[in-house]
Formats: structure tokens, C-alpha cells, sequence
């Protein structure tokens, strides 16, 4: 009972500041810093929506759509390589494979979007690329813990014996992986799809800095509402809540899924 | 069955033509380029990309931190360690690092020891279990900008809901940007909201998998189930443990995102800088005072410091739960 008390509270504590900011975007400027704070949803949410589609310096909107194609590209980007990565460190016998993903698991550690910010910087500079979605593409393609969680998972849904099987039957390597490898770890690669999309939908501090003003991603563009409008509180919580919004859905809809797939990862690593 | 399936794991050439079949030297030929090849092909593409937009940087970073090195393009004048001596010397730095790691001490500590607390309350029989999971993870969900967003205006002055309840307890309204103890307890509460029960979720699945007749065979021998805690599980999820104590070390030493929103995104972190981290110091050197070989420089100090960190919080973690 004790138990149940403590983990509802810790629930409550969870989701009360995500409640909260929906419940301002549904309200007024008054409503926002009215003491005691008012719980209840209001009805002005269409019309604050309208709003910050409409502030213009923003470029909400664009921001929503960028975040979209960058964070689509580099997830189909990160499953596809980590997959076949992990196809040939799991299943596939070749010299300094150990070495090789040895060095993998070495530079997940090392913070490479902080360290190597002024010549990644310059690199897009020298290549014309600043404040283009090219630019923050191309450093977030690859993805060291992607290789590791789809060697694991390679290796544990994949029996040896099916693919000296298929190899008996006379299967090119790229046949097994396709018909063999691809069908068993489906699950895997939709872990391993929705934590890249949560993780690069959240990515702030590189597009801040390669990014335009007029064409950010939704984190950049709602850092812009918040420095720009510093008191219209309700603009900017509607603008937050509705970068959230897809993380949302998509937590709704596999949530189960996500608890799964981060269990099963940690349990690996 | 006749056919053996599975030729011995040491063999190094799983190939072998089936008696009484002969295979043409030349479909022999590429099936054993295919065999030596094909895995080099497959993992290509990560080791190409790891090269251009990772090791190439780390490298050109340590490049430029020798260097007086102003405008993107610019001229280069090589000054060898003169960056990181005047860094190492520089109030504004060791203010940051100094932040940084205040931040990260108070953020992490808590969030381990709760979301601990919180596994073993999750670990246990009870209805409704995929419900509380989801519920404590759902903060990781929400974007680290919105999480700031939200908490800034928590923390309000004046109409913030934090000063408010504090007001019960006959509390002054506490200006929480203002003062160092005040911004690093905000800060950390933001990321302890959106990361205990990650951790939790994690340190879960690891208690899972320790065996059900360790608590069964201790509970024979009149174990509490606080000495059970103790003496089974948190030895059991060493590992684990080490796994998150790595991961929030490198998130809370290279904190960016919180701290920003936090300061009306902007890099000063507070009027003085009293929560100013190294990340925004680097982002302030390079790309507002456009200084980049002393970004660089400090760059290559947080790495270190990240070194450092992981080494202390490994020896520190190898001694829970006794010598083993």
C-alpha cells in the first residue's frame, strides 16, 4: 500500500508539469501568473495555436517541418547502418572485429557534438552548408550506440545455425542479411528507431549554433519565442507544448514498446 | 538428422562445397571474395561517417587549440599551449567548470539514490505495473528545451508555483536565478525530473534478472528485506549501476540546454555567471566572441574532465556492496 502511495505520487510528480503546460496553452496572460495557480483547462487553445503559427520571427511552423525531415532522415539513417553493423560484428567472422567494435564502445563516450563543435562548424562553412538542414543531417547519420544495441540484439535473435545454413544453401552474405537477418530483428531496429527519433527530435545546442534564425528546428524556434516575448507566457507554452505534441504521440502509442526496448538494451549493456 | 547444421564455431571458413557437387572455380572465387569482403562493406558506412564528422573533428579541435585561430577561414597563428594556459588561469573558465560539476553533483546523487528507491518499488507484485512505468518515464518524452521552459516559470519569482507552496511554510519569495545555491537547485531539479525514471526503467530491468531463490534462500535465513536490498540486489545491479552513473556523468558534465532556457537563452548563465556551464562557455567563446581556438582549448579541458569524472565515479561504484 505504502508502495502503491509512493509510486503515485512519483507518477503525479511526472506528468503534473507537462499537465501544467497544457493547461496554460488553453488559457490567458492573466490565467498564467494568476496565484493560486489555476489547475483547469481553459478554452482559449485554438486561438493561442493561431498565434504562434502567426509570430513571425518564430518560423514555428518551418521549425516543425525541419524537425520532421531531420529527425526522419537521420533515424532511417542510424537503423540502416547500425543494422548492417551489427550484422557483421554479431554474425560475420573478420579480422579486427573485435578491435573495430572495441573502438566503437570506446568513442560513446566521448561527447563528439561538444567536442568537435568549431571544426564541425567549420567544416560547414568551407562546404556552404550553415544554416542549411544538411548541416545538422550529416554529424547525427551515425550513431555509436546504435551499432552496439543491434549487435546485441543481432546476436541474441539470431541463431548461429541459421546462418551457416543459409551460407550451405549457397546464400550471398547480402541474401542472409536480407532474408534471414532483416525479418529477426525488426523489433530491435523499432527500439532502436524510437529512441533516435526522441533523442535528435530534443538535439538543441548544434542546430542553435549552424542554424538560421529563419530556418531553425522546433527547439531553436521555441528558444527564439522564449528570448523574443520574454512575458507572453501563454505564447510560449503553447509553442513547447506543441513541439512536444509528437513526442507525446508517439510515447502514447509505443509506449510499451519503449519501457521494452530500454529494459532489454540496459539488460545488455 | 544427417546434416549437421552447425560446422564447429572455429572453423574460418564456413564454406564448404557439399560432396559430389562441384562448384566452378569462378563461383568459387567470388563466394570467397564475398566471405572476406562483404563484412568490411557492412560496416563502411560507420567508420566513414565516424571518420569525417568524428575523429577528424576531435582531431582538427586539438589543431586549433594550438593556434590563435579567430575567423572561420581566417589566418592561424600557431601558439602553441598558450590557449590552455590562459584558460587554466582564467576566473570565467574555472567559474564554469566549477558550476558545472556543483550542478552535476546535485543532480545526479539524488537522482540515482530515488530512481533506485523508485526500481525497487517498481520490482515489486502489483497491479497495474505498465501504468506506473510509463508514468515515471514520461518525462523523458518531453523535450529538454520544453522541460526548461516549464520549470523556468515554476521557479518564477512572483507568480511561480515553487515560491508559492514554499509561501505555507512562511518562505520569502526566493529569487531562484539570482543566487548560485538557487540556480544549481532549479537546474538540477530539471534534469532530475526528466532522468530518475530513466533510471529507474534501467535499474528495473537489471533487478529483473536476478534469480528469484537468492531472496528465497534469504528470506529462509531471516533476512530483512532491507538487508536483502543491501546485500543481494544492489551488488547483483553493479553493473547497471556502473552503466548509469557513465551516461549521467557525460549528460551532467557537458549540461547545455537546461541551464540556457533557464537564462533567457542566453550563454552568460545568470548576471555573474553563477550558472554559467562549460558547455555555454564554449558556445559563448566560439560562436558569440568568435574566439575559436580558445573554445577549442576548452573543449579539450572538458573532455578530460569528463575522463577524470568517469574514473572517479568507476572506483567509486566498484566498491558498492562489498569487495566482489
Amino acid at each position: 500500500m505504502l508502495t502503491k502511495i509512493a509510486l503515485g505520487i512519483t507518477v503525479i510528480v511526472s506528468i503534473f508539469p507537462i499537465y501544467w503546460m497544457i493547461i496554460i496553452a488553453s488559457r490567458t496572460n492573466t490565467d498564467a501568473v494568476s496565484v493560486p495557480p489555476i489547475l483547469l483547462p481553459g478554452g482559449n487553445l485554438g486561438e493561442n495555436i493561431a498565434r504562434v503559427l502567426a509570430t513571425e520571427d518564430a518560423h514555428f511552423l518551418q521549425g516543425l517541418l525541419n524537425s520532421l525531415i531531420v529527425t526522419s532522415t537521420v533515424t532511417i539513417s542510424v537503423v540502416i547502418i547500425s543494422t548492417f553493423a551489427g550484422f557483421a560484428f554479431a554474425r560475420l567472422h573478420f579480422r579486427g572485429r573485435n578491435l573495430l567494435l572495441g573502438s566503437i564502445l570506446i568513442t560513446m563516450m566521448v561527447p563528439l557534438q561538444q567536442m568537435g563543435i568549431v571544426p564541425l562548424y567549420q567544416l560547414m562553412v568551407d562546404l556552404g552548408w550553415v544554416g542549411t538542414l544538411k548541416a545538422v543531417i550529416l554529424p547525427y547519420l551515425l550513431n555509436g550506440f546504435g551499432v552496439f544495441l543491434m549487435t546485441q540484439y543481432t546476436d541474441q535473435a539470431v541463431p548461429e545455425e541459421l546462418v551457416e545454413a543459409a551460407r550451405v544453401d549457397g546464400a550471398s552474405t547480402m541474401r542472409i542479411w536480407w532474408n534471414v537477418i532483416l525479418p529477426a530483428v525488426r523489433p530491435g531496429m523499432a527500439v532502436l528507431a524510437l529512441q533516435t527519433f526522441m533523442l535528435n527530435w530534443n538535439e538543441f545546442m548544434w542546430p542553435l549554433i549552424v542554424l538560421t534564425p529563419d530556418n531553425p528546428t522546433v527547439q531553436v524556434s521555441i528558444s527564439f519565442l522564449t528570448a523574443a516575448h520574454t512575458t507572453d507566457y501563454v505564447l510560449i507554452f503553447t509553442g513547447t507544448a506543441l513541439s512536444v505534441l509528437p513526442l507525446i504521440v508517439v510515447f502514447i502509442a509505443f509506449g510499451r514498446q519503449i519501457v521494452g526496448g530500454l529494459m532489454e538494451g540496459a539488460v545488455k549493456a | 538428422m544427417s546434416v549437421n547444421l552447425s560446422p564447429q564455431r572455429a572453423d574460418p571458413a564456413p564454406v564448404r562445397p557439399r560432396p559430389g557437387r562441384h562448384q566452378q572455380p569462378s563461383r568459387r572465387f567470388w563466394s570467397q571474395l564475398d566471405i572476406k569482403a562483404t563484412p568490411y562493406f557492412l560496416i563502411s558506412p560507420y567508420f566513414i561517417l565516424f571518420a569525417i564528422f568524428g575523429l577528424f573533428p576531435l582531431v582538427f579541435t586539438f589543431w586549433v587549440s594550438l593556434h590563435d585561430y579567430e575567423l572561420a577561414g581566417g589566418d592561424a597563428e600557431f601558439t602553441g599551449f598558450a590557449n590552455y594556459a590562459s584558460l587554466l588561469t582564467d576566473s570565467a573558465f574555472w567559474n564554469a567548470v566549477i558550476n558545472t560539476v556543483g550542478i552535476f553533483i546535485l543532480a545526479t546523487v539524488p537522482q540515482l539514490v530515488l530512481a533506485l528507491m523508485l526500481a525497487n518499488a517498481l520490482n515489486k507484485k502489483l497491479r497495474g505495473r505498465l501504468f506506473f512505468r510509463l508514468g515515471v518515464l514520461i518525462p523523458l518524452v518531453t523535450s529538454v528545451v520544453a522541460v526548461a521552459i516549464v520549470f523556468t516559470q515554476l521557479y518564477g519569482r512572483d507568480f511561480g508555483m515553487i515560491n508559492w507552496i514554499l509561501g505555507w511554510f512562511g518562505v520569502e519569495n526566493i529569487n531562484w536565478q539570482n543566487a548560485k545555491w538557487s540556480s544549481w537547485i532549479a537546474i538540477a531539479s530539471m534534469v532530475d525530473w526528466r532522468w530518475t525514471g530513466y533510471n529507474a526503467i534501467i535499474y528495473l530491468a537489471g533487478m529483473q534478472t536476478i534469480p528469484r531463490d537468492l531472496y528465497e534462500a534469504a528470506s529462509i535465513d531471516g533476512a530483512s528485506p532491507r538487508r536483502q536490498f543491501w546485500s543481494i540486489t544492489l551488488p547483483m545491479i553493479r553493473p547497471t549501476i556502473i552503466f548509469t552513473v557513465f551516461i549521467s556523468t557525460i549528460g551532467g558534465l557537458t549540461l547545455f540546454a537546461e541551464p540556457v532556457m533557464f537564462g533567457s537563452n542566453r550563454m552568460e548563465g545568470g548576471s555573474t555567471g553563477q550558472f554559467q556551464t562549460i558547455a555555454m562557455y564554449i558556445v559563448k567563446e566560439g560562436f558569440r566572441d568568435f574566439d575559436y581556438g580558445y573554445a577549442a582549448a576548452a573543449a579539450w579541458l572538458l573532455f578530460v574532465l569528463i575522463l577524470i569524472g568517469v574514473a572517479i565515479n568507476y572506483t567509486f561504484v566498484r566498491r558498492i556492496g562489498g569487495t566482489k
